[in-house]
């Protein structure tokens, strides 16, 4: 599973623009995945998800191109292969 | 030589006004650009004074940042400083209020919206949840002002470490003489113009309260519409906006060290958010509120600006300097406790929070 960040948020992953993360089986819950990948890094997950576990009203997912908030959110299930793009929304002035 | 150090949080970052003799000031920033700050600690208890700056960001959301050489570097706690207990179902959206306490030199307080009270024990890098508060019956019933639902102004009490007094908007004035264990509503005397029942409990619009440094039970508070003292450590309050142009405002400060004397920047009313008469001001008494003395000098006119409740403060030089933002990114300066401005700062963004301290 290949999980892109934008790059805002690189510099907490060492300036890695791209996390590899590895599943069990063919498929996982996109909320696993992202447990997985952020559990070495606290930081990154905090800005992507709030301590309740939900995403941030701002902060959008897309697995293989599609906005994860209209397949399911987190509890979607997710292909092994698949890439995540993270990407903040369009909000401010 | 001492320097002193002016704190400015704003909707885009966070700038630092440094001056030796408070006439020339330079200008560091932004840090955390395109983050707002709206809380800012300067902690001076140990010889090496900590920042501890609230940052938010409107995608990636809140955290506290630390930094201990006056803000060369920041440091973030790595599990993240200040985070709801899974039980609460709660997340926070915003730290509000950073102030180090007055009794133990590791011990920081934190408030944020929603309506929470934190305590850290380590300077800061990590807080706790007070339950005595959350789990306050009248919780449910606390509202978000236009700002947000905060609790804006943490007083731990000097001569009693048990002791706390916190205020929100809205809910009103809470006060604790257990450690936090247990608060009860402190509002009597406060109106609540906007409620059908004026006087009621609980619900009221505090907008910003100030203790006294001499008399360390009398208080200060800027509510939404009416301006009070207390005598009592809250326990009571009376009107003191008699003399004032209007009791609108945001913002009380309490000077660091005499008794009696506090500043407030009035606003004409709630639904006319801009100084009165068009003149930026400050109202200073000299004598707990008896009577104000408008301080002008040096402040533009016409303004149609404003100043948020935690956008002043003062350091503990003599005289004393006081700090005001506005909301149109202005940073004003006086070195004679009001008598005289001077703009230290402008073109930034709108103006949440000013924290000031002598350093060194």
């Amino acid at each position: 599973m290949q999980i892109i960040l934008p790059a805002v948020l690189r510099e907490l992953a060492d300036g890695a623009g791209e996390l590899v993360v590895p599943i069990d089986g063919e498929a996982a819950l996109l909320r696993t995945i992202l447990d997985t990948a952020f559990v070495t890094r606290p930081l990154i997950g905090g800005r992507i998800r709030d301590e309740t576990g939900g995403l941030r009203r701002h902060v959008n997912v897309f697995v293989d191109g599609q906005d994860v908030r209209r397949r399911g959110g987190l509890d979607l299930l997710v292909r092994s292969g698949a890439v995540i793009h993270i990407l903040p929304s369009i909000a401010g002035g | 030589m001492t320097q002193t150090l002016v704190a400015i949080g704003t909707r885009k970052g966070l700038w630092l006004a440094r001056s030796n003799d408070r006439n020339t000031w330079s200008l560091d920033g932004p840090h955390f650009l395109m983050r707002e700050v709206p809380s800012i600690g300067i902690d001076t208890r140990r010889e090496q004074p900590r920042l501890l700056v609230g940052v938010r960001s409107e995608h990636w959301g809140p955290t506290i940042m630390r930094s201990d050489d006056l803000g060369q570097s920041w440091d973030e706690t790595p599990e993240g400083a200040i985070h709801f207990p899974d039980d609460t179902d709660a997340a926070v959206e915003r730290v509000w209020q950073i102030t180090p306490d007055v009794h133990d030199d590791d011990v920081v307080w934190a408030s944020t919206e929603p309506q929470a009270l934190w305590r850290s024990a380590d300077r800061g890098e990590t807080f706790c949840l007070v339950r005595g508060l959350w789990d306050h019956p009248h919780r449910p019933e606390w509202g978000a002002g236009f700002g947000g639902a905060a609790i804006h102004t943490i007083l731990p009490d000097p001569t009693d470490s048990a002791e706390m007094l916190v205020a929100m908007s809205t809910g009103g004035v809470y006060r604790t003489v257990d450690r936090g264990d247990s608060w009860s509503a402190s509002n009597t005397g406060i109106k609540a113009p906007y409620q059908p029942d004026p006087w009621p409990e609980f619900g009221q619009c505090v907008h910003k309260v100030a203790r006294d440094s001499a008399i360390p039970a009398r208080l200060y508070a800027q509510n939404h519409h009416g301006v009070y003292r207390s005598d009592d450590n809250g326990g009571t309050w009376t009107s003191i906006a008699d003399g004032l142009p209007t009791d609108f405002g945001f913002t009380v400060v309490a000077h660091p060290t005499r008794g009696d004397t506090l500043w407030l920047i009035p606003v004409t009313a709630d639904s006319e958010r801009v100084p009165p008469g068009g003149q930026l001001q400050v109202q200073r008494s000299s004598d707990a509120g008896a009577s104000w003395v408008t301080c002008s000098a040096g402040l533009p006119a016409p303004s149609y600006t404003c100043v948020l409740r935690d956008a002043a403060a003062a350091d503990t030089n003599e005289p004393a300097g006081i700090y005001f933002g506005t909301r149109n990114g202005e940073v004003y300066a006086s070195g004679d406790e009001g008598e005289s401005f001077a703009r230290i700062a402008e073109q930034l963004p709108d103006v949440l929070c000013v924290r000031a301290a002598v350093i060194g």
